[in-house]
């Protein structure tokens, strides 16, 4: 008896990450629910420029890479050509909080009918840990050698709730990865994310947070640790914005 | 025969809609036709001129620098563009809008006061095609029979009032 | 013959690229290109097409990307400001070898510059369009009727090829109206399925549209592929248009609205007994090299019209080897040559000594 595979949408080579990195428990989720959806064969998905730069050869479903930041004007230009596909994108924080600012606000602003996976680490890891727009008020980088100065650089941003006042987005969610309990709930967030889009419902975004434990200098385990007593208090998981529910509630 | 005609005025006066009727009607009789407009911040409310080439061979550039035909509907059209013209050139000056004369000596002017025709007669906003027409009337930049064809084509039926009197500001420019 | 209209450049182009099968079109609004936009936005909906005004060129270019790589006739237009920030999607289409149209109604610059006719965008256009090696076929109409057909040709071009192509018109070609025909035969299509991002069915092997290449040799062996494809293109694809030249001594090269007041100058010197004609590209890339590089065997001097300070002049002198010399007639900032400039520069032409 099989109880444990990978999922077909998930294809089977090594993943690049480091030890300890979450990339990989939010790549699976994704193709679990590309999976008991039984849309692989329409699904596009769109990687970024950043640590999951290489999504492209990890999903099995077709896929594009995009210039950083852009993979929601991306997204739209594939979701106008192909409206009966699903298209998702899947962005770190500097490309989809920083340089790709203008396309994720008016991605949503639009309510294009797109499903985003944001994973939010409070760094830049792919170019080896650099201050994200994520970054916590003091936390340490190679950019940020003395910690995080908000006097300097100001504060984090903050995705979902940034985006709960854009009325064209539908459902905003955050999730974490830190414990078997957030793993389950940030799959049932992405299910939704990916449902909302087969039903013609609009913008969808999830925002998970996840652990950078080469970066962060951490230990794996440590860097869960860190993920729970930093980041979430920062970033309070939850609904944002969910206008599906706001319709049922009618 | 190649009539290299510039129109020019305010912004509103319609410059660029008579433009085309004379484009349009080169088109009808299977000529060699370009129309250019200037364009830019100084088409809202400045002025506002158009180059016209009606030729039966082929058109170089489309940019009417020297015209023979001249239409200046306000004082800085006539000031910009009057020593422009070709020598031999016809300039049509809209008498009511522009008091002072021409001053080149070797070229023939026609003073015909179309604004004021045009509120004279209730054709508001036509002096434009009234300077039209005086200009088929004296220049022979098409057949006046071809009027009512080339309006039909350019103004949509659905319109039919306009068009009516757009010919009426037509004929009384060609016939003042 | 079919029956012609008078239409605007601007407005003749957007339909011709309706005609060609595009129904995806993304742009962001600038002078003096604004009519196509609003052009797209009142004929895409009817067809069931899509116009969409993006959030900035940048955007713009990138929803290109991804309607080209979902394997669909994409374009977007813009002006000289905006196209140096498409300049980065530009590149990443020619880097994933997909097919696009991308139209450039030249402005004055550098900078804002302003809103009038130019080429300033000559080498942008055939030699930098963005960052790493790659071409872009380069159209330069002179009339509204090859606004037409060298739209038509130019999504044809670019699925041919698999590359982004540009058409590189200005403002007074834009603006203007001519009669035009608007028949321009079938569309070929062509079979995208190898690599077009549409969905696997679960029937084949994923799709992956991506000029991300990690080790060198692999980099280097695409680079290297590419070329082999633009040498093709240098081969097969020169356009080019020839006018008095049979007798001429001396040669003007010119593109776009300068070609159009050159004629007049010609006509003008021929009317003097100057044997002169002119050489007008059609491609700008691949630039028509043999032909001129024939032509400085038998002229004594060359003429290089441009709305631009010397861009053009420098491929005219690759072409021919500096074999004879080449002149420069230019206007820049939004003025254009009258006849008359390019007249004396004629003249000048003609007094170069009888070395030939």
């Amino acid at each position: 008896m099989i109880v444990f595979e990978k999922p077909k949408a998930l294809a089977d080579v090594p993943l690049h990450y480091c030890p300890g990195c979450t990339h990989g428990i939010i790549h699976r989720l994704v193709a679990e629910v590309i999976d008991e959806l039984g849309i692989e064969g329409k699904t596009v998905g769109v990687a970024p420029v950043g640590c999951s730069v290489f999504a492209y050869n990890y999903f099995n479903c077709d896929m594009i890479e995009a210039a950083h930041g852009r993979a929601p004007a991306v997204a739209t230009g594939v979701k106008r050509s192909l409206p009966d596909n699903i298209v998702f994108t899947y962005q770190g924080d500097g490309d989809l909080a920083a340089i790709g600012t203008a396309e994720t606000v008016h991605s949503a602003a639009r309510g294009e009918n797109i499903t985003i996976i944001f994973v939010n680490n409070a760094i830049y890891g792919m170019t080896g840990g650099q201050m994200a727009p994520t970054t916590l008020p003091g936390q340490i980088t190679q950019t940020s050698p003395y910690g995080r100065n908000p006097e300097q650089v100001g504060l984090p941003v903050k995705v979902c709730e940034l985006l709960s006042n854009v009325d064209g987005a539908t459902y905003l969610e955050r999730v974490a990865v830190n414990n078997v309990k957030n793993v389950k709930n940030a799959k049932k967030a992405i299910k939704k994310a990916f449902q909302n889009q087969l039903e013609g419902k609009g913008f969808s975004l999830v925002e998970v947070l996840s652990t950078c434990p080469t970066n962060w200098g951490l230990k794996p385990d440590k860097a869960l640790e860190w993920l729970e007593e930093n980041m979430i208090p920062y970033y309070p998981l939850g609904v944002y914005k969910d206008k599906t529910a706001e319709k049922e509630a009618e | 025969m190649t009539h290299e005609i510039l129109l020019a005025g305010f912004g509103g006066q319609g410059i660029l809609f008579s433009g085309k009727f004379l484009a349009y009607d080169g088109l009808l009789e299977n000529r060699e036709v370009s129309w250019l407009p200037s364009y830019g911040p100084e088409m809202r409310g400045g002025t506002c001129n158009c180059s016209i080439i009606l030729s039966d061979t082929k058109i170089g550039s489309p940019i009417v620098s020297n015209p023979n035909v001249l239409v200046a509907m306000n004082l800085p059209s006539l000031d910009k563009f009057e020593n422009s013209a070709v020598p031999g050139a016809k300039i049509f000056v809209d008498s009511s809008l522009i008091d002072r004369k021409v001053e080149r000596d070797d070229v023939d002017v026609y003073y015909i006061p179309a604004t004021k025709l045009a509120s004279d007669h209730n054709l508001p906003g036509l002096a434009n095609m009234i300077m039209i027409g005086h200009v088929i009337a004296k220049a022979g930049v098409m057949p006046y029979e071809n009027v009512e064809t080339t309006m039909k084509k350019l103004v949509p039926a659905k319109k039919q009032n306009l068009i009516e009197l757009n010919i009426k500001a037509v004929e009384l420019g060609y016939n003042y | 013959m079919a029956d012609k209209v008078l239409m605007k450049g601007n407005e003749a182009l957007a339909e011709a690229a309706i005609m060609a099968g595009c129904r995806h079109y993304f742009g962001y609004p600038i002078t003096p290109q604004t009519e196509i936009a609003a052009y797209m936005a009142k004929r895409m909906p009817v067809i069931g097409g899509t116009f969409l005004q993006a959030e900035s060129e940048v955007a713009a270019i990138n929803m290109i990307y991804g309607a080209a790589a979902a394997g669909k006739r994409a374009m977007t237009s813009s002006s000289s400001p905006g196209i140096a920030l498409k300049s980065e999607g530009i590149s990443y289409l020619a880097g994933s070898d997909l097919p696009a149209l991308i139209i450039n109604v030249q402005r004055g610059g550098p900078g804002l510059g302003g809103i009038q006719p130019s080429q300033s965008d000559y080498f942008q256009a055939t030699k930098s369009a963005g960052h790493g090696d790659f071409k872009l076929i380069v159209l330069a109409p002179a009339s509204v009727q090859e606004m037409v057909d060298l739209t038509f040709k130019g999504f044809d071009l670019a699925d041919k090829y698999r590359m982004p192509a540009m058409l590189l018109s200005d403002g007074t070609m834009g603006q203007m109206m001519e009669p035009v025909s608007l028949e321009m035969g079938e569309v070929k299509e062509y079979d995208k399925s190898s690599w077009a991002a549409c969905g696997t069915k679960c029937e084949r092997e994923h799709n992956v549209v991506n000029s991300l290449f990690i080790q060198p040799e692999e980099l280097e062996k695409y680079n290297f592929e590419r070329y082999e494809r633009y040498a093709q293109i240098e081969a097969n694809e020169v356009m080019y248009d020839e006018y008095l030249m049979d007798d001429a001594e001396i040669c003007i090269v010119a593109y776009g609205v300068a070609a159009r007041v050159s004629q007049n100058a010609i006509d003008k010197a021929r009317a003097q007994g100057i044997k002169v004609g002119m050489i007008r590209p059609i491609t700008l890339w691949p630039f028509p090299k043999a032909v001129l590089n024939a032509a400085a065997d038998k002229v004594k001097a060359f003429i290089s019209v441009e709305l631009s300070m010397g861009q053009m002049i420098e491929d005219i002198e690759l072409a021919t080897r500096c074999k004879k010399p080449v002149l420069l007639c230019n206007r820049v900032g939004g003025m254009i040559p009258t006849t008359e400039d390019v007249l004396n520069s004629i003249n000048k032409a003609n007094s170069v000594g009888g070395d030939k």
